[in-house]
């Protein structure tokens, strides 16, 4: 659909904020574009499936970590069901870490950030920093031996750089509010805008495609010729 | 030819062979698969759970390096009362060159060993007569004679050629109430009553646990923990997790620094030396100009040019490249 609208017989551009900002949207990522049916013939390697797999961890995180926050801390401590769902949260975390590092390192060779591509890449690693925090500090809430370990330790190369007073790995209540709001919340933000940025720009065409095509272009020129 | 060429198809949307991609089906599918596998995971490993350390439990397992802790916390010569900002005003903490950020931020979790951990706990519950008359004798005196009676009795405890940490072995002198103080927090703690006190003394509710965590670190049972299930930080504890559960495995370029003997100097002087006692500092420095340079990658000639140079996208997309070559 346009984002224009019609006066008589004359299109005119929308003049509210609200028109212009979904004209802006309808133009930068329309519905075929968000998604699509079809993608360019390059995208056919196993490395492509490791961006899907790592938001399907995502997933499960989240859909664990629901449950864990229903049933409060101390639940797998004491329960054989919360002991469970604590290590459908745990898995999830290191498949999540897996996959991500995979697609990563899957990206840098493929060198993802070409085409204007940069704030896709940008996108990614920051998920990527503000997941590490929040996998600091889901270990530091386990509430057992292993994160009174992590909190002693972690606690002195944050002073170190000065933000150890507001990102307090000792502080069980702080830990606990950024690992259950505010760092999933960031994660979330950036997955949306890095999604849409791999919509909005494509899937990065093949190092040396244009040279391929040349060859190609230039082999079938000489079949013709003979 | 080509540079441009590339560029502009880089840029452009792609107009070339497509191939139908049902990326619903294949999010789908990679949930299922997921889920499964997690739940195989889950059923066949579970997940770490030691229980938490606890102050009895210090007590009751190595109750002469609670004795001596405590001692140490009297007489501000401990971790915790010498560790500086943002705890308290004890010492500096790390620096880099000029760049003292641990000062500069200053103090904002307030600490005070003696008091938050020996004094203040042993006030709020009803002592045995010894403990409560050597107590209003510490919280009679001025800080000076204080300071006298815990630093001579940390002396003389801690004398390698003396009493090297046994009580019993500490010669006469003028120590106060120190060691009756002591061995009251001790037997407090024996009883269970600190882990409930420490935490919030007097108050109702309690989310910091702060405090508990420094006083742990600065004695030997904590750490002796950690070394027993592999968790330090030289042997590449940052990854490992309790047992034989995977940890933080995505540390490893942060924990690789932390291995290095030039992190890990015996030296009392020189660099290397001065690099160990501010290794946090110099090492989350290290991972700073590390993240910045992946951040910031696209934008950093020849770091940039390395997927092009080793061509493992040759690999990637060998499918591709077969099928136009044809």
């Amino acid at each position: 659909m346009s984002a224009t609208a019609t006066r008589g017989d004359h299109a005119v551009p929308p003049e509210t904020w609200i028109g212009r900002l979904r004209g802006r949207m309808e133009e930068t990522l329309p519905y075929d574009k968000l998604l699509p049916e079809r993608q360019p013939s390059y995208v056919a390697s196993w490395i492509y499936v490791f961006g899907v797999l790592t938001l399907a961890a995502l997933a499960m995180i989240i859909a664990s970590g629901v449950v864990l926050s229903l049933q409060g801390p101390a639940w797998y401590h004491l329960s054989s069901t919360g002991l469970f769902v604590n290590s459908l949260h745990f898995w999830s975390v290191q498949l999540f870490f897996m996959f991500m590092t995979i697609h990563l390192i899957g990206k840098f060779w493929m060198a993802a950030w070409r085409g204007n591509r940069a704030k896709t890449w940008i996108s990614g690693v920051l998920c990527f920093l503000v997941a590490i925090g929040a996998g600091l500090t889901g270990y530091v809430l386990q509430t057992n031996f292993d994160s009174q370990w992590i909190a002693f330790e972690a606690k002195d190369g944050l002073n170190a750089v000065g933000v150890g007073a507001w990102f307090n790995v000792a502080d069980l209540g702080q830990m606990m509010l950024m690992h259950v709001f505010l760092l999933p919340a960031v994660i979330a933000v950036l997955v949306v805008i890095h999604v849409l940025l791999v919509r909005v720009h494509g899937v990065v065409p093949p190092l040396d495609a244009a040279r391929v095509d040349e060859i190609r272009a230039g082999s079938a020129s000489d079949g013709g010729a003979r | 030819m080509s540079t441009s060429t590339q560029r502009d198809l880089e840029r452009s949307h792609w107009s070339g062979p497509t191939r139908r991609y049902d990326i619903v089906k294949e999010g789908v599918i990679a949930t299922v698969v997921v889920a499964v596998l997690v739940v195989i995971l889950a059923m066949v490993f579970s997940s770490p759970d030691d229980p938490s350390l606890t102050f009895r439990g210090w007590a009751k397992d190595m109750p002469d390096d609670l004795y001596v802790t405590t001692v140490a916390e009297l007489a501000g010569t401990s971790e915790s009362a010498t560790y500086g900002p943002p705890y308290n005003d004890g010492g500096d903490g790390q620096v880099l060159g000029p760049i003292m950020l641990q000062k500069w931020v200053g103090v904002h979790q307030p600490i005070d060993p003696a008091n938050d951990f020996v004094i203040t706990p042993l006030s709020t519950q009803e002592q045995p007569a010894d403990v409560a008359s050597a107590l209003g004798d510490w919280t009679g005196a001025s800080a000076d004679q204080q300071a006298a009676w815990a630093t001579a009795y940390d002396t003389a405890l801690n004398d390698p050629a003396g009493a090297d940490g046994d009580a019993t072995k500490v010669p006469d002198g003028d120590y106060g109430p120190v060691p009756t103080l002591a061995t009251g927090l001790v037997a407090m703690a024996a009883s269970g009553a600190l882990d409930g006190v420490l935490p919030s003394a007097g108050d109702f509710y309690t989310t910091n646990t702060t405090k508990q965590i420094m006083f742990f670190g600065d004695g030997g049972y904590l750490d002796a923990a950690g070394t027993a299930n592999n968790l330090q930080g030289n042997t590449w504890g940052m990854m490992n997790e309790t047992g034989n559960f995977p940890g933080q495995q995505w540390l490893a370029p942060f924990s690789l620094w932390y291995n290095l003997p030039f992190f890990n100097s015996e030296a009392e002087s020189g660099f290397s030396a001065t690099a160990t006692a501010n290794g946090d500092i110099y090492i989350m420095a290290i991972i700073t100009v590390m993240v910045l340079l992946l951040l910031f990658l696209p934008f950093i000639p020849g770091l940039r040019a390395i997927p092009r140079l080793i061509p493992v996208h040759r690999l990637i997309w060998r499918q591709y490249y077969r099928s136009r070559a044809r």
